[in-house]
């Protein structure tokens, strides 16, 4: 029997999805899907809006308006919904390669644009859906299918990739920490501007195996002994802080948003007449 | 816009004619020769409350009209030649979500960067197979400052109508042509919108007596998906055999079986003409000038057919002309594009010559003619 929360957020006839055993993509959908309902949104005024990849199929679980796009171009997708409609809810959901690698460029503009869009990056540091190849997430030295002798690309930090290009909320969670994420979303939704959560995952089939991350229970437990929030983080001291990785918001600020700014326009223009 | 006629670019008439058709959302990458397009439509569309959106690339220009179209909007998008190749892709998933768009391409010299400002019709046949797999294709070609006017409301009500991706194949020549324009008011116009409808839960199947699915905008109440992996009637993903061939089979249909509606084309002095020059876009200025010519010494008749949608092909009406007349020349500026069209429907009927050129300058009345004396 499905939670009240699944029943009521999820196309449950759709389930069970087509995620591996130990994948940590259920949580994280199940978190946007609660930090909507703490939200108090009205679900026919929610669209989530997604690309392509083993993240982007939460999109059709989801019982809002869903758009599964092509390859990367989903935050271009929800920008044309959301300047279309700025009363619409637009979360989009993406993955590593999806938001950074074929998608990056749309990714940094819509930063720059501060377009009220929630984008939740689902991050397992690998590409899955076509088997285990190195993304711009995956750590320096670790491997994939096309990375048999260690990566020698540096990765993204997502947050602060976001941040510098001008979103104006920049947060990160992990599929362990689970109230944590569910309150960051919560907070991205609420945030009037881009905002952007990157959330850790975990793929015990592709990136775990080949980089001999044990099961997926020993992955779940790297994240709750690795990932520091970062208002504890302050506490600490840099040789305790090695190897770690910072969670919680990572940066807000205030600007006028895209979507207002462009409605004063037309009332400039006369065209709200 | 106080009075009806003014005098226009064909990229100003084309913008025109989609505010004309109900356009409010236009998402574009500038790029010559097709910038005018972008460049009206920001100062006109904040005017009657529409929305325009300069993209970080051509990519997501498409993919934001889409994203607006999703949203209920008539929704367009311009190019040119490269812009052109970085859009198929989307091109390709506006086919099989079905989702209402506008694509123009105002055509350039190329392959690649080729010559960015001058004349071409390169890009005939990727209009039709640019994006992967099989699709349903229309594309509309105007030879003037009017037709960019009136054709652009056509390709709106086509899109809206049979919830497809059209493609205006503007060149250089009219996409730059200076001539006067009638600004018809929509009152005057026939106007088509989408089928809107209550679609609980069938996202996609065809009601009796509709030809495609009807369509509720985002936010609506309906809360449905829209992928652009093959799926069934409510809208989700399959694998299933027969639901897939089924459902590329309707969209292939739903303009194979309408195509006497769709299939615009005009028939200058072909009756009794010995050659009849085929040609489409901008070349059919060159074409009428060689008529005028031709006309006013002791010279063979010439004919014009020329296609208005050049996709779908207006084969039928070609064949009987091909029928009648000694010989058909294609004029194209390309190496013959339309000219594998033009072959493969006449066959046999009558001799089949070409011209085109590709050098960045324009074919001239006087390259036809000469050409004509050459091959009749």
């Amino acid at each position: 029997m499905p939670s009240k929360l699944i029943e009521k957020t999820m196309r449950v006839n759709r389930l069970p999805h087509i995620w591996c055993p130990g994948c940590g993509h259920g949580i994280l959908m199940r978190d946007v899907a609660q930090a909507i309902e703490n939200c108090g949104l009205d679900p026919d005024k929610v669209v989530i809006v997604s690309g392509i990849g083993c993240s982007s199929r939460a999109a059709g679980y989801m019982n809002y308006n869903t758009l599964h796009t092509t390859h990367g171009r989903a935050i271009a997708f929800a920008t044309g919904v959301k300047l279309a409609n700025p009363e619409l809810t637009v979360i989009v959901i993406t993955g590593d390669g999806d938001a950074t690698a074929i998608g990056g460029n749309h990714l940094i503009h819509a930063c720059r644009r501060n377009i009220d869009l929630t984008v939740v990056v689902f991050n397992n540091n690998i590409y899955g859906m076509t088997g285990g190849q190195y993304s711009p997430t995956t750590p320096h030295g670790e491997k994939g299918t096309t990375a048999p002798y260690g990566n020698i690309d540096y990765n993204f930090d997502i947050p602060k990739l976001a941040e510098s290009a001008g979103a104006t909320y920049t947060a990160r969670g992990t599929a362990f920490h689970v109230p944590q994420m569910i309150k960051l979303i919560e907070n991205g939704i609420k945030h009037h501007g881009f905002s952007l959560i990157e959330g850790l995952s975990v793929c015990p089939t592709y990136y775990g195996r080949k980089n001999k991350k044990g099961s997926a229970v020993d992955m779940y437990n790297w994240q709750k002994e690795n990932c520091i929030d970062a208002a504890k983080a302050q506490k600490m001291s840099a040789e305790e802080l090695e190897g770690k990785i910072l969670t919680g918001e990572m940066s807000r600020c205030e600007k006028p948003e895209y979507t207002d700014m462009y409605m004063e326009i037309i009332r400039k223009c006369g065209g709200d007449k | 816009m106080a009075t009806r006629f003014h005098l226009l670019q064909g990229n100003e008439a084309c913008v025109e004619g989609a505010i004309a058709a109900g356009m409010k959302f236009y998402a574009g990458y500038p790029i010559t020769p097709s910038t005018e397009i972008a460049e009206r439509s920001a100062v006109r569309l904040p005017q009657v409350g529409g929305k325009f959106i300069q993209m970080e690339d051509e990519i997501a220009g498409i993919a934001a009209a889409l994203g607006a179209s999703v949203a209920g909007l008539k929704a367009m998008t311009a190019t040119s030649g490269p812009g052109f190749s970085l859009k198929q892709e989307n091109i390709g998933y506006a086919s099989i979500a079905e989702i209402p768009i506008v694509i123009v391409d105002v055509q350039r010299a190329g392959p690649s960067t080729g010559l960015p400002t001058s004349p071409s019709q390169g890009d005939y046949m990727q209009s039709k197979w640019g994006t992967h797999g099989d699709h349903p294709v229309i594309v509309i070609s105007p030879s003037s400052v009017q037709e960019c006017y009136n054709l652009t409301v056509r390709c709106f009500n086509m899109a809206e109508r049979f919830r497809v991706p059209v493609i205006f194949l503007m060149d250089e020549i009219v996409g730059h042509l200076r001539e006067g324009c009638e600004l018809i008011p929509p009152e005057e116009l026939e106007i088509n919108n989408r089928i809107e409808g209550n679609i609980t839960g069938m996202t996609y199947a065809v009601s009796e007596g509709n030809y495609v699915p009807e369509f509720a905008a985002f936010g609506e109440g309906e809360r449905y998906n829209v992928t652009g992996l093959f799926h069934d009637d409510t809208g989700f993903p399959t694998n299933d055999n027969t639901i897939t061939r089924n459902q590329e089979r309707r969209l292939m249909d739903k303009i194979r079986m309408r195509r006497d509606r769709i299939m615009q084309w005009e028939e200058k002095d072909c009756e009794d003409a010995d050659v009849i020059i085929v040609c489409y876009g901008g070349t059919a200025r060159s074409v009428m000038g060689a008529m005028e010519e031709a006309s006013k010494m002791d010279f063979l008749k010439i004919g014009m057919f020329r296609p208005i949608t050049v996709w779908p092909f207006p084969e039928k009406a070609l064949e009987k002309l091909s029928k009648k007349c000694k010989h058909i020349l294609v004029a194209e500026h390309n190496n013959g594009q339309m000219l594998l069209e033009v072959q493969r429907v006449v066959k046999d009927n009558c001799p089949v010559s070409f011209i085109g050129k590709i050098d960045g300058t324009t074919l001239t009345p006087d390259d036809i003619l000469t050409k004509i004396t050459e091959v009749y």
